[in-house]
């Protein structure tokens, strides 16, 4: 059943996207690289983002970064640069653009692109090793706006 | 109870500063009480634009029960594969009805130092040649038998048995002359962010080693110490097949093992443990 409704969110995401919803060709960055709008027009909740953030088929941010606010999620990486703080460090429309594409505020970054459809190399079926044969984002713009909305939480 | 017992450790490790536990360890791989192996050298020339100075094995990015069980021959599971291919070595097979020992005799004679210069540039035939490609050759021209799976359990095992007869011994695979431009190619595959990730080879094992991604410590990711035991799939894996693994987890559309741009990538990584013991068969997790 989870696995059912997970599959489905997948496939809307990849195709037309919700009314209302911003797709990802169709994402505006400012002059100072944010993203001012919200993707999917309704306020992201926390709790939500908090799951996409230690789901390892999703965001799996944790992956990577540290978090004090998630350490019931078991191992989280140092790749990154640990996450507390972030909420007073960077405006919404600014933590929105480095979910959607890390790469326009640190280039050359090796945070993945977590809203965005194109630009990749030999890219995959999901963990298969296959071809893929159309490309989903690998967070709706619903996941997007909660994980915004987490990340803003988090003060010092 | 396991699952709290779970939690409770991983909330310790995160609690812990980051330094401890990432960073390579300082201790010496001794095998069997008498060989010391380099685990640490100097980087190759080649290398300088990395910024990497000292080339490191896996195995100091493995906790201490994983390095101790590569240390005694007894412990390590990768040489029941050993022995298996002793086995193979001395077996017919094929309508020459030869076995490898029919032209090559002890493969501890024979086989010493071959681990050590593979991929290696084959004159007569006008190709770069990794060690499972030659095996295949003498399997197909000489025994006139089945060549094997590139990246099957009897190949990794015939790759073990004749890594044993190296061990201890610097890799030192040449880079120049005909096997340039491979070379250079494979580098280009090294740089190369693949997959909707979007990592290359350089973004986890140059870039990050010794940094966690999520519960795994990155290495620098080389291959003196393959075929590799490993404790995660039960079983040798070779080269290829670690690679394959590597770049779909960046969630691309892997190379397939035996491809050139495996071939080529093997030079390339190999070359960048120039220096390092062989270490084959390994144990990893
Ligand atoms: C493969 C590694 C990786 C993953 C996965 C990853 N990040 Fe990052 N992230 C980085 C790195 C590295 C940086 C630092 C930017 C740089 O210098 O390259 C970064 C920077 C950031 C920053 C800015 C931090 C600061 O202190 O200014 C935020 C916010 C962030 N990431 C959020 C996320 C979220 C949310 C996710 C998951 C949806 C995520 N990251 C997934 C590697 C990653
Ligand atoms: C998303 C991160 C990531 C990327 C990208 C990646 N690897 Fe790895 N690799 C790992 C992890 C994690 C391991 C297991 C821990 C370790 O040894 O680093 C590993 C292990 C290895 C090993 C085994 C090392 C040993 O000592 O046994 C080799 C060899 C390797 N990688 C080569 C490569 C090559 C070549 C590429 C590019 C084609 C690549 N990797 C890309 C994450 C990655």
């Amino acid at each position: 059943m989870k696995v059912y409704a997970l599959t489905l969110a997948a496939t809307l995401a990849a195709g037309a996207a919700f009314a209302g919803e911003v797709a990802p060709a169709d994402v505006v960055f400012n002059e100072d690289g944010a993203i001012v709008a919200s993707l999917s027009g309704v306020a992201g909740n926390p709790a939500e983002g908090a799951k996409v953030m230690t789901n390892r088929g999703l965001g799996n941010c944790v992956a990577c970064h540290e978090v004090s606010a998630l350490s019931d999620a078991p191992f989280h990486g140092n790749v990154g640069p640990s996450l507390d703080g972030v909420g007073d460090r960077w405006s919404a429309a600014e933590l929105r653009s480095i979910i959607v594409n890390a790469k326009v505020m640190y280039e050359g970054t090796v945070m993945p692109s977590f809203y965005r459809v194109s630009g990749f190399t030999r890219p995959g079926d999901g963990y298969t090793g296959k071809a893929a044969t159309e490309i989903a984002p690998l967070l709706t713009a619903q996941q997007v706006e909660d994980v915004v909305a987490f990340l803003g939480t988090l003060k010092e | 109870m396991k699952f709290k017992a779970l939690t409770a450790v991983a909330a310790l490790m995160v609690a812990m500063p980051a330094i401890t536990l990432a960073d390579p360890d300082d201790d010496t791989l001794v095998l069997n009480g008498e060989t010391e192996m380099v685990t640490k050298a100097a980087a190759p020339a080649h290398m300088e634009e990395t910024g990497i100075d000292t080339v490191m094995s896996g195995w100091h990015f493995r906790n201490d029960d994983t390095q101790a069980m590569q240390a005694d021959d007894f412990d390590n599971p990768g040489m029941l594969a050993v022995e298996s291919a002793i086995e193979a070595w001395n077996t017919v097979e094929g309508e020459a009805g030869k076995s490898c020992a029919s032209c090559h005799g002890a493969a501890e004679d024979s086989m010493k130092g071959i681990r050590a210069v593979y991929p290696k540039w084959n004159e007569t035939a006008g190709e770069l040649r990794t060690l499972a490609m030659q095996v295949n050759d003498c399997r197909t021209n000489q025994m006139k038998a089945e060549p094997y799976k590139y990246d099957s359990g009897p190949m990794a095992a015939m790759e073990a048995l004749i890594s044993v007869q190296s061990r201890g011994m610097p890799v030192n695979v040449a880079i120049d002359g005909p096997v340039q431009a491979i070379w250079e190619k494979g580098k280009e595959l090294y740089y190369t962010r693949t997959g909707i990730l979007e990592l290359s080879c350089a973004s986890c094992h140059e870039e990050n080693y010794g940094n966690m991604i999520r519960a795994d410590h990155l290495s620098q990711g080389q291959i003196n110490g393959f075929p590799t035991y490993r404790l995660k799939n039960a079983k040798l894996n070779t080269v290829h097949g670690r690679f394959k693994g590597c770049v779909r987890d960046t969630r691309a559309e892997t190379y397939k093992p035996g491809s050139e741009e495996f071939i080529a990538l093997e030079l390339y990584v190999a070359s960048r443990g120039n220096g390092l013991s062989v270490e084959g068969p390994s144990v990893r997790n």
